[in-house]
Formats: structure tokens, sequence, C-alpha cells
């Protein structure tokens, strides 16, 4: 844990690695969806200004363009961090796992809640690197508990699975409930 | 006091109390484990509570915030690792203590000194309430609009080194929530003719992507972790008699806690580090301070515990949230159509009561929790980083699928999880996002109610209370100019450090 000594060190944040990546891609961002504010909000004439339904995003987006300006600059400006590419890549890493998310959220609605997340949970641990029994053991647990916690016990809406309407009659409607 | 006792039957219900049973019990190991913080947590569970009673769901989250600190002092005593942002100070005296084999004296001082600040905070707002719902009224339009533009702008400013990066993120929080369409002229914005965009950019859906799932990438994406917390051995109690010698410092800390939770933004951070100072001033023994200093700790733990209460002053009041976790809580609120701001504390006082009277209720039972139950939470610190993020990221699903269902939502959340990874890699802060998302959605409704009573700007600001709030705007900007060119002058060197890094779990 490092320490800080005044309130004004306490507060400042420091550059890491990146960060000049970041800042053109924030700014191209902002300038394009400036570059769209005629087409995509309308003005009223006879409207005040204040209360134009174009004087808000544009307000924010200038904002935004001019701060993204003025924080690309300071990064121009700073000394160059060593390890920019190897921290994109990493950020890209991060979209496997927005992928999963996804596909998890895909089938659930068809193989049922309780299935999909006992064997989502223990793909995505061997997936991360775990291979002991206890810990695959505990995944599928965890799973287990969450989902009676959150759809059996408080009844959050969460779909119910396709492949249910499969199951015998007695059990399909419990399944259908708790599951 | 028909009030305090009408709130107090708000609160003997069943379910009132066993959502304060989980709220505090889940904040505490919440906080205790140093991959997930209150933000996370409160993230996932917002949706769910949207089904029950608003005391019932802002009883699990205030439990949530009111107790996770204390549990955040476990590691940052135990491994030098703040399980919360606002217990990094604890580090400084609670980890050189455990080093001396005193793990059990800092812990019962944290403890001790985190009920004191607790019960401090809450008492003081029960009393200032008469005080703010007299107030409160004589805030209109105007007056909100410049209070919310005060606190973009100190959240902006309290983000120093990244004042540029934290003016960008809070714009585009400002721009989010201007996307669908415009409920006043029902024109679209931004929607670029995509249907799901019409009804906005769900606040919940952000707040889940920002915080939990890219908490969840961050964990899977990082080298996996298992923090190990030695058991402690001796009777936790003690350091409720050591409090008693050191009064005069938990006080003033869990002033300064008052005081500085009501500022936006800026509030939690500088009450711990001014009552860290204040108790080293006027301590006998300054040099001891960073080295185990009993009062230190005090200092720091009283102050932070102190937060919460205040910081629900701004929401209920003004409805104005300084934190995302206030926000996230505002959306509890107009879920369930109770509109925190002036009419709260004349329509809904008694809730104002039933809220401060639950959060004494769970200082008392995570103090009593914790008594019994730290060294088992040493056990449950050790849960693997990559594990823990598996099970963020289940979790998450069902905080964004069960508020509508929606395939849509899981993929906009994604969107922002990868975003607030890259936040997070980047050392850069989440909470101009939401805060600008919220505050923007405020300035833009009371900007325009005001409009049609004014007939120039300078009309703005006639009112008293508007004009106090535009000087302390003026003040803030000039305060930030002066401390940037004495900075400027003084050439003083950069001493990098990760504290923030905790502040976006």
């Amino acid at each position: 844990m490092s320490r800080v000594k005044t309130l004004q060190a306490l507060f400042k944040r420091y550059r890491r690695p990146g960060d000049i990546v970041f800042a053109w891609v924030i700014l191209i961002i902002a300038i394009a969806l400036l570059s769209q504010i005629w087409a995509q909000t309308a003005y009223r004439s006879g409207t005040p200004l204040f209360a134009q339904p174009r004087f808000w995003p544009a307000v924010s987006l200038i904002g935004m363009a001019g701060f993204a300006a003025f924080h690309l600059l300071g990064s121009a400006l700073s000394d160059r961090l060593e390890g920019r590419w190897r921290e994109v890549i990493l950020w890209l890493s991060s979209l496997e796992y927005a992928g999963w998310f996804i596909v998890y959220a895909m089938v659930v609605p068809i193989l049922g809640y309780l299935p999909t997340t006992v064997i989502f949970a223990v793909s995505l641990a061997i997936r991360v690197g775990y291979r002991s029994r206890f810990t695959l053991l505990s995944a599928g647990a965890a799973a287990l508990v969450i989902v009676v916690l959150f759809k059996s016990l408080l009844q959050v809406r969460l779909p119910a699975g396709q492949i249910y309407q499969y199951l015998p009659d007695g059990l399909r409607q419990f399944m259908l409930t708790y599951f | 006091m028909q009030d305090l006792l009408s709130g107090a039957a708000m609160l003997a219900r069943w379910d009132v109390l066993v959502a304060l049973l989980v709220g505090s019990i889940g904040g505490v190991i919440i906080g205790a484990i140093p991959g997930v913080g209150p933000a996370v947590a409160i993230a996932i569970l917002l949706p769910a509570t949207f089904a029950f009673d608003p005391i019932v769901g802002l009883t699990v989250l205030l439990g949530i915030y009111g107790s996770s600190m204390y549990g955040g002092a476990i590691p940052a005593i135990l491994i030098n690792t703040p399980g919360t942002a606002v217990n990094a100070l604890t580090s400084y005296d609670g980890y050189p203590m455990t080093k001396a084999g005193e793990a059990h004296r800092a812990l019962s001082l944290a403890y001790s000194a985190s009920f004191w600040g607790g019960l401090f905070g809450i008492l003081c707002l029960i009393l200032l309430s008469p005080v703010l719902a007299l107030v409160a009224p004589l805030f209109g339009s105007r007056e909100i609009f410049l209070a919310a533009l005060l606190g973009i702008i100190l959240v902006i400013l309290a983000h120093r080194g990244q004042i540029f990066a934290a003016g960008l993120l809070a714009m585009f929080g400002i721009f989010l929530q201007t996307v669908g369409l415009d409920a006043v002229t029902y024109t679209s914005r931004y929607t670029f003719g995509l249907s799901f965009l019409s009804s906005g950019v769900n606040l919940i859906v952000v707040v889940l992507g920002l915080f939990a799932l890219s908490q969840a990438f961050f964990l899977l994406t990082a080298p996996d972790e298992s923090p190990d917390a030695a058991p402690v051995a001796g009777k936790l109690t003690a350091g409720l008699r050591e409090l008693m010698g050191h009064k005069r410092v938990a006080t003033v800390s869990s002033s300064f806690g008052v005081l500085l939770g009501m500022i936006p933004g800026t509030g939690e951070f500088t009450a711990q580090f001014m009552s860290y100072t204040y108790a080293q001033k006027t301590s006998k023994d300054p040099d001891k301070f960073g080295k185990g200093s009993p009062e230190g700790l005090i200092a720091s733990e009283a102050a932070n515990n102190a937060v919460p209460a205040a910081a629900m002053i701004p929401l209920l009041a003004l409805g104005i949230p300084g934190e995302a976790l206030t926000a996230m809580m505002l959306s509890v609120f107009y879920v369930h159509n109770v509109i925190p701001g002036p009419q709260l504390f004349q329509n809904n006082i008694d809730l104002v009561y039933a809220l401060y009277l639950a959060l004494i209720i769970l200082n008392v039972l995570v103090l009593v929790f914790l008594l019994f139950s730290t060294n088992l939470l040493t056990k449950i610190i050790r849960v693997p980083t990559r594990f823990l993020g598996v099970m963020i990221l289940l979790l998450s699903f069902v905080g964004v699928y069960s508020l509508r269902n929606s395939l849509t939502d899981c993929m906009i959340a994604a969107g922002f999880g990868v975003l607030g990874l890259i936040l997070k890699r980047l050392n850069l802060p989440i909470v101009p996002i939401i805060l600008g998302m919220v505050l923007g959605g405020i300035m833009e409704v009371k900007l325009r109610s005001a409009l049609p009573r004014l007939n120039g700007l300078l009309d703005m600001i006639e009112r008293p209370i508007a004009m106090v709030i535009f000087a302390m705007i003026l003040i803030v900007i000039g305060l930030h100019i002066r401390t940037l060119i004495r900075e400027y002058r003084a050439h003083a060197p950069d001493e990098d450090h990760d504290l923030h890094d905790t502040q976006q779990r």
C-alpha cells in the first residue's frame, strides 16, 4: 500500500499505459457524435434556447470533445509509458468474457436458468484455469445457491427454459416455477 | 416525536428486519473481500429490490452501504489491502499493528471507532432533520439546478491529475441521459433509427456494466490471487474500552465525516484525511502515526463510518446524490414513485426517520456480528480472485436480465463492462459517468421548469439560496485555480499511488 502525505496527493490520479490510445478513441467518438447533432436532434422554432431538445446533447458533446482534446494533449505531452499495446490487447481480451456473458444470456431462455448457470459456472472456471475437483464442485455449488436464492426464493423475474416443456407433467410445472 | 415513532413502526416488520440482517451482514462480507465492494453488490441487487416495498429495498441497500466499511477494515488491517476505498488510511496504522502482533487490538479499535462514527453521524442527522425540513422547501427548480451543477463541478475537480478525463466522462454521462425520446418535445435524440434506443439508455444497465461486469472482466483478465489473512487471537471487545480513552479524536473525526460527507464527490476522502491530520497534530505521540498509532486508526475509521448517514442528506433533502452508491439508491426511490427532495421531508418524514433508525440498528447488528465472526471472515477473504470474477458474472446476469428480460440490455451492459474495465485499468474514474447521467437529467428537467419564471440569466441567482450556491461554484473553481498555481510554483514531486483502485468496486 503506497502512502500519500498531502490532501492534494491523496486526490491525485496518475496515468497508466494505454492512456493515449484511450484519449484518441474517445476524442474521435466525441467528434463523430457531435458531427451528427443536426441529423440526430431537432430544433423547435419559438422554443427558448435552454429548452431546445438539441441544447443538452450539444452542451454535453461540446464539453466532452473539449475535455477529450485537452486529455489527449496532456497525454501527448507527458512521458511515454511502456506497455501501451500490451495493455490494449488486454482490453480486447476482455471481449471474450463479454461474449461468454452474452452467450449465457442467450442460452438461459432455451436450456433454463438452473442448467445453464451450473454449466456456465463450471465451464468458465475451467476456462480461467481452475482444474481441481474442489474448485469446480464449488463453482457448481455456488451456481446452484445463486439459482435457489434468486429464482426459487426471491422469485426474481427470469425466464423458464424452453427445454422444460419436454419434462413430465409434475416436474415440468415445478421446474418452470422454481428453476 | 410522533414522526420518529411512526418511522419505528415502519421498521417493525419481519421483512424489513430480515432485509436489515441480510444487508448488514452481507455488506460486511462484501466489504471484507478485496475484489468486490459495495458498488458491485448494490448494482447487482438493485433490480431485485424493485419488487419489494421501498423501505425493504432501501434497507437492504443501506445495510450494504453502511456496513461495508466495517468489513473493509479487516483486509486493510490484516493484509494491507483496503476492502473499500474509504479504508485506505486504516491500513496506515492498522497493518503496522498487525505486524507488531496486535491484530486483534487494531481490529477491535477499528470496529469500536466505526461504531462510534456511525452512531454519531446518525444522531447528528436526527437532530438536523427538523432544520432540513425547514430549509429543503426553500429549494426551487433553479436552486436544485445550481446544486446539481455544483455537484458535477465538484466531482470533476475532485479527480486531481485526471480532471480532463473526469470532465469528459461526466459529459459522456450527461450525453447518455439525453439519448432517446425527449419527454417534452417528443423528438428523437441520438437514436440512429434504432427502436431500442427510443426509451433511452437505462441507468441500471449502465451501472451494472460499469461496476459489476467490469469488475468481473477485471478479475478474469488479471492473474489469479488468493489473499491470505491469518486468524486473529484475543478478545475483540477490548477496543471499546480503549476507544473511551480517545473520545475526543473519535468525536472530532466523526464530525468531519458528517460535515464533509454531505459534499458530493469529495466527502469521504477529505473527511478521512482531515481527521487523520487533526489526530496527528493534536496527539501526544505524533511520531507513531503511520507506525501503528491507535489514534490514527480511530480517526480514519470514525470519519469514514460517519459518511453514509451524511451522504443521505443531499439525497433525501434535495434528491441530489453525491456519489455512485447514493445515485443507485435514487433509482429505488424513483421506481416506487417516492421522489426524494423537499417534498419528502414534508410528506414522508416517517420514511426518513425509518431510514435513520435502520442505520442505527444495522450498526449494532454489524458490531455484534463482527465481534463473533472475524475469524470466519478471514477465511472468506481467501476466495481466489478469478473464482470471484466468475461469480460476479453470474450475479450480474440476474441484475441485468431481471430488469426487463432483454438480451439487448445484456449486450449494452457487456459493452459498458468493457468500457469500465478500460477505465479501471487506466486508473480513471467511473463515478463521473453515473453522476453525469443522474445529475444531467436533474439539470435538464429543473432548468426547463425554471425557465418560464426567468426574464434573464441573472434572474437565475436572484434568490438568496441560489446566490449562495452560485457563490460556492465560483469559490470552488477559484480555489482550484489557486491550488494549481501554488502547486505549479512549488514543483512538488509526484507520488504515484493506487489508492483509487479500490474506489470502483
